[in-house]
């Protein structure tokens, strides 16, 4: 399968990635490559076999539905790239919030 | 006599514990390998003065009588495990200057154990890569050289600045991640021991997610024993972690102290005798079935027939994987905040200048196998395959306790070489990742120097949940090769 430059954009696009006009060409080709090399797959005969879910054989485990954990705002927003607001200041894990540019104008 | 740095775990627990030598004064003398030894750029965060407490705290506990396995012990953590209240980065500009509110499991565990932490590895960026060239921070540098050529080498990677670390006795032992094959190959390329645990032997759990199937922590250390204490350490069921195993932990260690592998049998992959592999490797290799007979094993060949799709099919489920696990990386909970004119711009900006190119080359791809339209063609074909190479190994089992295979195609590269294409890079991965896609435990052994004086190692592949048998013939391997390469001036 070969990439072109518009299936790029798109993938990039679905990425959220920006990938400058310029690039959008060799990237094409690169991509195009890997994916070629990956095709030798179509060799193989994967009629009635069933897709792996999973490679061990341990069955996932089931919890009580109940809170492990909470009241830790402050942790959770500690690393708020824009910043934390906190809905009271002098009580952190009380609650807050993550800013991010207006949305909704 | 010989230096504190230069013992192997198990000597410096055994000598904290004989009071000749003090944890503070361990550390001391490991953070000063860690002072010699910077240009290596091995490490991304050194943490020298809560290593100093730490060592502090692990002397009171042994004067209380309350030493643990690896009590005074001086580590180094790969920069993908999350430790509370020190910057982790995963190599990622996306990354720099986060500092985790939380301990992983794996960390935790061996600090409950009484382990000291030196800092912070460097890495390939997000683990993804095989010679440390991809991260942010800067290429990590073998510690061993060419003979006779002073041009600089990779130490491999993902795990690079860990396994660097180890070769150039900075640290007894380290942490590592290996996705498909970031702690083998690195150890191989470095003269040193690494172990890829089975799958689930040990918490996935506040480590930096890049293929979720396949990420497992393991040890590096010197020797196959101490790799084996290492992995006591860090193993364990974690509820916090929905594939851990809900095992308990084998003494790992007596297995490793156990080199009678009398009647044990060897399966050698035929499949694995592949062209692009140095001949010089394809002789170890004989040489190390040749040790294993004589040291009392059964020679079996078996047959892994689907062997050379393992590398394509990892190439579509990591990337895939990567790409989920790396969407959360949008600048608005942690890490870098590129601006944009909206929402959407701003992701797309912080992106773009947070990953590095390997990084976001395997988003795309993943988004793209991933997208409608496409997902059966690629993903599903993959783990169907998937299923096809872990029914190999199943079957070879049958056959066999254990295979011994080369852990890398070649010895270590100078940094540089291979870069022109993603693809010859992938296959320095070929040993490596079939087990990974089995979820198999694999370790990486050295057992020689090539004739550029490099050292290289074999790989053992054990059954699931069966690194003791795994260990023990590692142990014999280790005995018959009497490795004791050390890189010049380290």
């Amino acid at each position: 399968m070969s990439l072109d430059k518009e299936t790029v954009a798109r993938i990039a696009r679905l990425a959220r990635l920006k990938v400058p006009e310029e690039e959008l060409e060799p990237l094409a080709g690169e991509l195009s490559g890997i994916l070629a090399w990956i095709e030798q797959l179509n060799e193989v005969d994967t009629a009635n076999v069933a897709p792996m879910a999973s490679v061990s054989d341990v069955t996932l485990p089931m919890r009580e539905d109940k809170v492990t954990d909470g009241g830790i705002a402050e942790k959770v927003l500690a690393n708020a790239p824009g910043g934390a607001v906190y809905i009271d200041p002098t009580d952190k894990n009380a609650g807050g919030f993550f800013t991010v540019p207006k949305v909704v104008e | 006599m010989a230096g504190l740095t230069d013992l192997t775990l198990a000597e410096l627990s055994a000598t904290m514990k004989k009071k000749e030598a003090s944890a503070v004064e361990v550390v001391d003398a490991h953070l000063r390998k860690l002072d010699e030894h910077r240009a290596l750029n091995a490490f991304i965060t050194e943490t020298p003065d809560k290593a100093r407490a730490m060592a502090k705290a692990s002397d009171e506990r042994r004067a209380r009588g309350e030493a643990g396995l690896l009590e005074g012990v001086p580590l180094a953590v790969k920069d993908l495990f999350c430790t509370e209240g020190v910057q982790t980065t995963a190599a990622s500009h996306i990354l720099e200057g986060f500092v985790p509110p939380y301990e992983s499991t794996v960390t935790s565990n061996l600090w409950k154990a009484g382990a000291v932490m030196v800092g912070k590895t460097n890495l390939d960026e997000f683990a993804m890569g095989s010679s440390n060239m991809t991260s942010y921070f800067g290429g990590v540098e073998n510690p061993w050289k060419r003979r006779g050529d002073n041009r600089k080498l990779v130490p491999g990677g993902s795990s690079g600045g860990s396994a660097a670390a180890v070769a150039a006795y900075m640290v007894p032992g380290s942490t590592g991640t290996d996705t498909g094959g970031s702690i083998r190959q690195p150890a191989s390329f470095c003269g040193i021991v690494g172990l890829k645990p089975t799958y689930g032997r040990c918490s996935r759990w506040g480590v930096v997610a890049f293929a979720s199937s396949l990420d497992q922590p393991g040890p590096f250390a010197r020797t196959v024993e101490d790799s084996a204490i290492l992995l006591q350490g860090m193993a364990g069921h974690d509820p916090k972690d929905s594939t851990s195993a809900p095992l308990p932990v084998p003494d790992f260690a007596a297995a490793a102290r156990n080199p009678d592998i009398k009647g044990m049998k060897v399966g050698i992959p035929k499949e694995y005798r592949v062209d692009g592999t140095s001949p010089e490797i394809v002789a170890l290799w004989d040489k190390g079935i040749e040790m294993m007979k004589v040291a009392g094993a059964t020679i079996v060949e078996i047959s892994l027939p689907h062997t050379r799709y393992a590398l394509p099919a990892y190439y579509i489920v990591a990337p895939a994987e990567c790409s989920s696990n790396l969407a959360r990386y949008d600048g608005v909970r942690y890490g870098l905040r590129v601006p944009g004119k909206d929402l959407i711009e701003m992701y797309q900006n912080t992106r773009a200048a947070g990953f590095g190119k390997e990084v976001r080359r395997r988003v795309m791809i993943g988004t793209y196998v991933l997208s409608a339209g496409y997902y059966d063609a690629y993903y599903k074909k993959a783990q169907q395959v998937r299923a096809l190479i872990a029914r190999d190994f199943k079957d070879a089992f049958q056959k066999c306790d254990v295979l011994l295979t080369p852990t890398a195609p070649t010895a270590a590269f100078a940094a540089g070489e291979k870069m022109d294409d993603p693809v010859t890079m992938y296959l320095n991965d070929m040993f490596t990742i079939p087990a990974s896609m089995a979820g198999l435990p694999g370790i990486s052994v050295p057992v020689g120097l090539d004739k550029d004086g490099l050292p290289l190692g074999l790989q053992l592949i054990g059954r699931a949940f069966d690194e003791e048998t795994m260990l023990k013939a590692a142990a014999a391997l280790e005995q018959a090769a009497a490795f004791t390469g050390r890189a010049a001036g380290f």
